[in-house]
Parts: C-alpha cells; structure tokens; sequence
C-alpha cells in the first residue's frame, strides 16, 4: 500500500528535479522575504532578534504557499491526476504522498537556508538550532495542511490568493507555537513545551489532513 | 430610570462615542443586511421570471 | 418529528414551511430586541465600576456568542450534507455563512468601541480578541471559496470540507492563542465586577435570543433564495413564478 505513496513521492522528485525553475523561485522568495524586513525595520540586533523568528516563520509560511498553488495543478492539467485518481489505490495515499513530497522539495531547502537567515537576525547558536528544529517539525505541517487548500482550489480563477486566504488562518497554531519555541529559548526558559505542542499539532494534521485532501480532490476533480 | 434629560441619555455618562458608535454600526449592519436580503429574494423572482419568459418564446 | 422529517427536509415543503416560519421568527426578534434594550437602557442601573460604557455588552456578548454558535450550526450542517448527501443541508451552510460573518465582524466591532474607553486601547492582542479575528477570516475564507466556485454542487462540498477543517481547528487556534498570550504577558480582559447585576444579565439573555431569532429570520430568508434558484426548473417554482 505504502509502496503507491512511495513512488508518487519519487515521480514528484523526479519532477522538481527536471523543473528546477520552480523550485529554486520558491526559496529565494522565502530568502527575500525575510531580509526585507531589516531593510523596512532597522538594523537593531536587539529589536531583529526580537522579531527575527516570528519574520523566518512568517515568511516560511507565505513560501509554502506559493508554491503549493501548483501542487495539483500541473498534473491536473496533463490528466495524469485523473489518471491516479483512477487507480484502484486509495485517493488518501496519494494526496499523503504529494504533500510529503511537497516537504521534501520545499521544506527541507527552508531548514538549509534558516540559519543564514538566523545570523542576519543576531540570533545566538542556540536559538538558530531551536528555529530549525521548529521548522523541520513545523514545515510537514504546512504541506499536509496546504494540500487540502490546493485540493479545494484547483482549477479555481485566482487560485493561489484564494489558497491563502483559506489556508492561512489554519496555519495560526504551528506559527505560534514555533515561533514561540525560539522566543522561549532567548527567554532562558526552554523550548520543550513548545515544540512538543508543534509536534502534537503535526500528529493531528497527519492523520487528517490526507483524508480531507482527498475528499476535496474528489470533489474538485468530480 | 437614571436619564434626567433626552441630553443626558445622549451623554450615556460620557460615553456617548462608544456607546452609540456601538449600537449605530450594528443596526446599520443589520438593517443592510435586511435590505440585501430582500432585494436578494426579489431580484432572484424577477430575474427566474424573466427567463422563464424568454425560455417560452 | 422523525415521521415527517423526510417531508420537510424536501426543497419544495421546506420552501413553504420557511416562508410562514420567517414573520414569526422576524417579530419575534425585533420584539425580544426592543424588550432587551428597554431592560438595558431604562432598567438597568448604571455599573459602579464601568459606568455607562457597560452597556455596549448587550449587543457585544450575544453578537460574540452568535458569531461562534453559527460557525457550529454550520459545521453541523456541512456534516450532514456530506454524510447523508442531503441537499438542503449545504443550503443551510450557506445561507448561515454571511449571517454569521457578520456576527462576527460587529462583535469585534463592538469589543473595539468597548475596550477604548475601560482599557484605553482599541485593540489588545487577548486570546479572545484574536481568536474572534481568526474566526473572521475564516467566514471569509468560506465565502470566498464559495464566491470563486461556479459549479454548485462542488462550491458545496467544497465549503463544507473547508468549514469542516476549520471547526476542528478552532479550539487549538483558540488555544494556541492563549498559550502565546500567557507567554507574551499581553493584557487579559476579563469582564470587570465579578458578580453581574441579574437585571443586566437578563437584558443580555434576551438580546441573545432577539440574536438568535434574526439569524433564522436571515438563514431562512436566504435559503429561501437559494431554493428557488437551485429548483427553478421544477414545477412548483414555475407555479409560484406565475402567481
């Protein structure tokens, strides 16, 4: 069963490795993102710090959403998503599928980039390590999340506004619980609680989001 | 009873502003939804009319 | 009710039964509303510690309260319609849905005009505030998924999923937010005077249920509309368009 998961995760690698174009637009919008905000801010190592991991997560947020518009789209548009959706496997196996190859073209590369972000910020050693490991349990929940906002509007005029429009708001508890997790370790008072909550949200999202996400591209694909 | 004039009752103890402000934009929400409603419900019977109409001919 | 259920669950009885249910619910409601601010403008006594500004609560709690019990109605009806197909069910969601939002918007509204003068702030990022706000975006959301989606039947199922995902994440938004207020030491509002006055009390209980009617006056009415454009090509929306 898990094998069909398996191998919609390597077509879709396959894929992004042959259109590096998208791929490589999506990380540095994130990179362009975050650095504007000193430029608009000032260059205060205190007041960045203070902001920095509230900035990195905002714009790893707005990052995920650019480019999950196109998650379904582009296999919709060849008919291979019917095609898979046809098949006898079940529909949640492939949208679990698209949205950890979603993470895995476009969150991992975020976790790569976030501490160069963090020296921008004068975030100390720790507080980077804390950032990315919030983003490493935060980011899955932003694809599987996102997946069902691509599955709902696919195919929609002005789909990729729409998205974060709906997305969005459920996007609030990662956002505060990870950034939060960087805050408390500048704070001194550790960012455990934290990041156990963020993984907690990430258990629920995975066993529902998929579910929901196929529903959805039934119902948009129908 | 507490208001010893029309101008007192206005006043709302001096909060007058948040007071009113409060009540004026919630009837006004309301009432423009009434009134969307009801030019909704009216336009669809028109508009089904119409086409009813033209579906005949 | 269960005997007839089926009978007025069916678009064309429903569309019957909502039109003499709808002056009842309408004068029920503006009766109930000009009872509640009678009780909360003339009865109750001024508060000791917020003096008059308090009476912006009979509108703020029920609209508040609104805003949140709506967005569950809907949820409940996108339920139905998606386990048991019924047509009506995903008319109902939609014909909640901008009652709902705007509930919500007048509650925040409200709370704005209400915290400038007792905290001295139009807005603070509370738990409460914030998840209300949250909460409106994802009327919004809905609404907007539903305005960019021609075909009917998937706008349907597709709000419904959409307020389904969102109902099971309001309480760990609602959460999540108290747990970043607690950290961040944000103001916390709590209605001040511990003990309220049972005569405001009883103002507040019957501008929620004035509320509570002019939203199944509104939900009706709207559905009502959306009936007649869904069955349009039946014979008792011809018969009544030729009345």
């Amino acid at each position: 069963m898990l094998r069909f998961t398996l191998t919609v995760i390597r077509r879709d690698l396959l894929l992004a490795a042959r259109r590096r174009g998208d791929w490589i637009t999506s990380q540095f919008f994130f990179v362009m993102v975050v650095s504007m905000f000193p430029l608009g801010i000032g260059a205060d190592p205190n007041i960045l710090r203070m902001i920095g991991p509230g900035v990195v997560w905002v714009a790893a947020l707005l990052a995920s959403l650019l480019s999950l518009s196109r998650l379904f789209a582009d296999d919709h548009r060849d008919g291979s998503l019917e095609q898979m959706l046809l098949s006898p496997e079940p529909t949640v196996l492939l949208t679990l599928g698209k949205a950890l190859a979603h993470w895995l073209i476009y969150g991992i590369p975020l976790l790569i980039i976030t501490p160069v972000l963090g020296i921008q910020f004068a975030l100390p050693g720790e507080a980077i390590l804390i950032l990315v490991v919030s983003l490493l349990i935060g980011t899955p929940i932003l694809s599987l999340l996102g997946s069902v906002g691509a599955a709902l509007t696919l195919g929609l005029r002005g789909g990729g506004v729409l998205l974060t429009l709906l997305i969005l708001p459920l996007y609030v508890p990662a956002l505060i619980f990870g950034a939060s997790a960087v805050d408390a370790t500048l704070a001194g008072t550790g960012a455990e609680a934290h990041l156990s909550l963020l993984a907690a949200f990430l258990v629920m999202c995975l066993l529902i989001s998929p579910w929901v996400a196929a529903a959805a591209l039934r119902v948009s694909v129908e | 009873m507490q208001w010893a004039s029309l101008s007192d009752f206005w006043a709302m103890g001096g909060y007058g502003l948040y007071v009113w402000g409060s009540y004026l934009v919630t009837f006004a929400a309301i009432v423009l939804e009434i009134i969307l409603l009801r030019h909704g419900h009216k336009d669809t019977l028109r508009r089904l009319r119409r086409m009813r109409r033209w579906e005949e001919q | 009710m269960a005997f007839n259920l089926y009978y007025y669950a069916a678009p064309a009885t429903f569309y019957g039964l909502a039109g003499r249910l709808i002056p009842w619910f309408a004068w029920g409601s503006a009766v109930l509303a000009a009872i509640g601010l009678y009780i909360g403008f003339f009865v109750a006594p001024t508060d000791f510690q917020q003096g008059e500004a308090y009476r912006v609560i009979f509108i703020h709690v029920p609209a508040a309260w609104m805003g949140m019990f709506i967005y569950l109605v809907m949820a409940f009806w996108s339920a139905i319609g998606l386990a048991f197909k019924t047509r009506l069910s995903f008319m109902m969601a939609r014909a909640l849905a901008p009652t709902g939002a705007m509930f919500t918007f007048i509650s925040l509204w409200t709370g704005a005009l209400w915290g400038k003068p007792m905290w001295g702030t139009w807005w603070v990022w509370d738990a409460r505030l914030t998840s209300t706000l949250i909460l409106l975006f994802l009327y919004i959301g809905i609404l907007a998924l539903w305005a960019a989606i021609d075909d009917r039947n998937r706008g349907d199922k597709a709000g419904a999923l959409l307020t389904l995902i969102g109902a099971v994440n309001v309480p760990i938004i609602y959460f999540s937010v108290q747990w970043w207020n607690t950290l961040h030491q944000g103001a916390s509002i709590k209605p001040s005077g511990t003990s309220m006055d049972e005569i405001m009390l009883a103002g507040m209980l019957i501008m929620a249920a004035a509320a509570w009617f002019y939203a199944i006056a509104a939900a009706l009415t709207r559905v009502r509309t959306i009936i007649l454009e869904r069955e349009r090509h039946t014979d008792w929306v011809k018969r009544i368009l030729e009345q």
